[in-house]
């Protein structure tokens, strides 16, 4: 097993998907039972996935390959198209095939019966293969096209139930707002490329390094940080642009779970852990501040929405938030630790609310659940286990990964003196347990409040719980580390998962994260132009200190005070989800009328929709409205008129061509008439005649001969 | 007395020429048209022998002169054919009246 082979796993796991979409969208309509062929070829690109994950981090978790062939060569300028295998590849491809996997299963059940059945299979096909794409790529030109795959897979699968009317807005509502952040990510983009002339992540890197910046100033180098991260604020549904993702909620459960909760949302949280290197200070700080009112602002909706998937789109948006801040603040690590323990928490939670959905008959508000626990044991418990994750309660994932964010959060403010972050942070932690819980109780405890639907209520099939089962399963903390209350002793974090080299310049870093304390020389990989399939082994030095010491150990001292901190909070917000709707203690009614505005403002989703109705879509109507009249009146006129004009000299040509030209060629042919008509005389047709005048003509030709 | 001298044959010829053209401008009857085709024939006969007579040639212009005669014979044979079916054609024998080449 060599890095070759590696690369070769990497692009046959990138291509399978692809090849079951190819089939599974051609043959929909001829072969009925496609979707096993599609769902067969997921289980494949999974046990690839699971060989590469092997070999990679029991061989060479200190190595990067990349393969590369070159696609355009223009002069100076040439692109490549590769792929890069790193842990933190390998790691996010297991994620998205496992979960891709057991969502291909869970909707060959949930599914059942739609007329569309093979066409959904083939949707979750190309879905799979951009969003491995994304994952796989080693320049951020292919992340763009890829990114734009994911967007329309995600478009499609959004409206799939499009004669509803709700879901193909939805998914139109998805794709436009997606657009307003891809805008930002192209214009950073090219800014990259117009002044490195390379798309190649490392290429890029070592030109910062060797302090080449944009336009030679650092401002522009944050400018270009906060335009990429622009895409990830589409993608990822952060503030203020979260507003397409529980829209996106009309697309089927299962989708719900892969693309919207686990791993196409998480995309915009890669694209920053991937570019992390070249992010200014500056940048990071707007990057915390974007994660910071992202987690707080849909999380205050959550308490209040009833609709299931809609309590977990905002608790998405809310956990995504959280991974944002934790990357604006410097958490590098626990960033992408917690996005794949949110992935898998997170796809259990939205696959056992579609195992709910699917036992109620497709009733989706919670207020009419209830006591569902002893119809639904196995989907109650997978869903327990995950709630406790996103929740934060010891001996789960998500309490691993969500204190270390707040560890981060909390160096941070002890470093900077900024206290705002951690705040926030652990507010969101006690509200995210209090509306996690409110949605479990109400929906499996109590009593049933729609008896009819209640007793026909049934445990969903094997194919579907089979999954959640799983999913439960990798919530807890034993796949990450030994230690259920130290993550940095686990595998994951202290041998898989490295903090990036920065490449931006010192005065343009956090002061903590100026690296007068690091090591100098800078761990920077010279990528040359290297023909198909070869690879590069890029060794990484064993102690790569990129982070200054002080805000290691800053999270250090953090980690004790952050998690006793954030254990209590999460204690508080399920305590009082108990009171509330278990225990019926406090009347959340009642609260809610004394608290009134703040209500009204949870419960219509801070108004984002309406404001956005009438600034941005009423302003868009407006400019279009002027546009169309200028159309129909200016430009029209001008249409028109150029035609009337035409039509005038056309009729003036053809008036000159029938009277000049047609007089001129009639005249000459009357003209000819005449004259025939003159020397007609001559040919009488009597014989007599020509005899006279020949006797007459030879008397002449005598005449003038007798000279001679 | 005058001696009768080739003058005055070419004379005689050249009158009967002279009436044989007449004859066929002026004739509206195609028997007469051919009638004056014939005394044309006759004047070059005169020519034929006059020449003979008072030139050196022998007897050359005889023999020509015969073969006119001959040859007027068979020329009157097809003309009267053609004039025949003239008849057939147009029902009549009128030159004037026939002037279907002018169309």
């Amino acid at each position: 097993m060599t890095g070759n082979n590696l690369i070769q796993i990497a692009l046959i796991i990138l291509f399978l998907p692809l090849l079951g979409f190819t089939v599974t969208l051609f043959l929909a309509k001829k072969v009925k039972k496609i979707f096993l062929f599609e769902t067969f070829i997921l289980i494949v690109s999974f046990i690839l996935s699971v060989a590469l994950v092997f070999f990679k981090l029991n061989y060479f978790s200190q190595t990067t390959f990349t393969g590369e062939v070159n696609w355009i060569n223009l002069g100076s300028i040439s692109i490549d198209l590769g792929v890069m295998v790193d842990n933190i590849a390998v790691l996010m491809i297991f994620v998205v095939s496992l979960i891709s996997m057991l969502v291909h299963l869970f909707s060959i059940a949930y599914m059942h019966g739609d007329k569309r059945y093979n066409r959904y299979f083939a949707y979750l096909g190309i879905f799979t293969f951009s969003m491995n794409g994304i994952v796989f790529t080693h320049n951020i030109l292919m992340m763009y096209i890829f990114w734009e795959l994911v967007g329309l897979s995600s478009y499609l699968l959004i409206g799939f139930w499009f004669e509803k009317k709700s879901a193909s807005d939805a998914g139109k509502k998805a794709f436009i707002v997606n657009r307003v952040g891809d805008l930002g990510f192209f214009s950073g983009i090219l800014i990259l490329f117009a002044t490195y002339h390379t798309f190649t992540f490392d290429k890029i890197f070592h030109q910062i390094s060797l302090g080449v910046i944009p336009f030679n100033s650092e401002f522009w180098l944050t400018v270009t940080g906060i335009l990429i991260f622009a895409g990830a604020i589409g993608k990822s549904a952060q503030f203020p642009l979260h507003v397409w993702l529980p829209d996106a909620m009309e697309g089927p459960t299962p989708v719900s779970a892969l693309i919207h909760a686990a791993t196409m949302v998480a995309a915009g949280v890669y694209l920053i852990i991937r570019v992390f290197p070249i992010l200014t200070g500056n940048a990071l700080e707007f990057i915390a501040i974007i994660g910071a009112l992202s987690a707080f602002i849909p999380a205050t909706i959550a308490i209040t929405q009833n609709d299931i998937k809609k309590v977990l789109a905002y608790s998405t948006v809310s956990q995504l938030g959280y991974m944002v801040m934790a990357l604006g603040v410097g958490a590098y690590k626990f960033a992408f630790f917690h996005l794949v323990t949110h992935a898998f928490f997170k796809a259990a939670l939205f696959l056992g609310s579609g195992s709910v959905i699917h036992a109620m008959h497709h009733e989706q508000d919670i207020r009419k659940m209830g006591g569902l626990r002893k119809k639904l044991p196995l989907t109650y418990a997978t869903f327990l286990i995950s709630t406790l994750a996103i929740s934060g309660v010891p001996l789960t994932s998500g309490f691993l990964s969500k204190d270390g964010i707040l560890a981060g959060t909390f160096a941070f403010g002890n470093l900077t003196g900024q206290w705002f972050f951690a705040f926030v942070g652990f507010l969101v932690a006690l509200v995210t347990a209090f509306y996690m819980f409110r949605l479990v109780i109400l929906t499996f405890h109590g009593e049933p409040r729609d008896k009819e639907k209640f007793d026909h209520a049934h445990e969903s099939p094997f194919v579907m719980v089979m999954p959640l089962v799983v999913l439960a399963t990798l919530s807890i903390f034993i796949w990450y580390t030994p230690n259920p209350f130290n993550p940095e002793q686990g595998w994951f974090l202290s041998k898989w998962v490295k903090a990036p080299t920065i490449v931006t310049p010192q005065d343009a870093r956090y002061s903590f994260l100026k690296s007068d304390e690091i090591k100098p020389e800078a761990n920077v990989p010279t990528v040359q132009n290297v023909p198909a399939q070869t690879t590069q082994e890029i060794n990484g030095s064993e102690e790569e200190v990129t982070f200054s010491k002080t805000y290691t150990e800053a999270m250090e001292h953090a980690h004790i005070p952050a998690m006793m901190l954030s254990l209590g909070l999460a204690g508080i917000g399920i305590l009082f989800a108990f009171m509330f709707y278990q225990w019926k203690k406090l009347d959340p009614d009642k609260l809610a009328e004394k608290i009134n505005p703040l209500y009204k403002l949870s419960l219509n989703k801070w108004y984002f929709d309406e404001i956005y109705d009438a600034t941005f879509v009423a302003l868009t109507l407006g400019i279009s409205k002027l546009f169309a009249w200028f159309d129909n009146y200016i430009i029209d006129g001008i249409v028109n008129g150029s035609a009337a004009l035409t039509k005038q000299v056309s009729n003036f040509s053809g008036k000159f061509d029938n009277i000049v030209v047609d007089g001129v060629v009639n005249g000459a042919a009357y003209l000819s008439g005449i004259v025939g008509l003159m020397f007609r005389r001559l040919q009488t047709g009597k014989v007599q005649t020509y005899i006279v005048l020949v006797v007459f003509s030879l008397v002449i030709i005598l005449f003038i001969f007798k000279s001679f | 007395m005058t001696q009768i001298g080739l003058n005055h044959f070419l004379f005689v010829s050249t009158v009967l020429f002279c009436l044989g053209i007449f004859g066929i401008i002026t004739r509206k009857n195609a028997v007469m048209v051919l009638m004056g085709i014939e005394l044309i024939l006759n004047s070059a006969n005169i020519n034929f022998i006059a020449f003979a007579k008072y030139g050196n040639f022998g007897y050359q212009g005889q023999i020509m002169a015969l073969f006119v005669i001959i040859l007027a014979a068979a020329e009157a044979a097809i003309a009267l054919a053609i004039v025949l079916n003239i008849y057939k054609t147009f029902s009549t024998v009128n030159v004037d009246e026939i002037d279907t080449m002018k169309d």
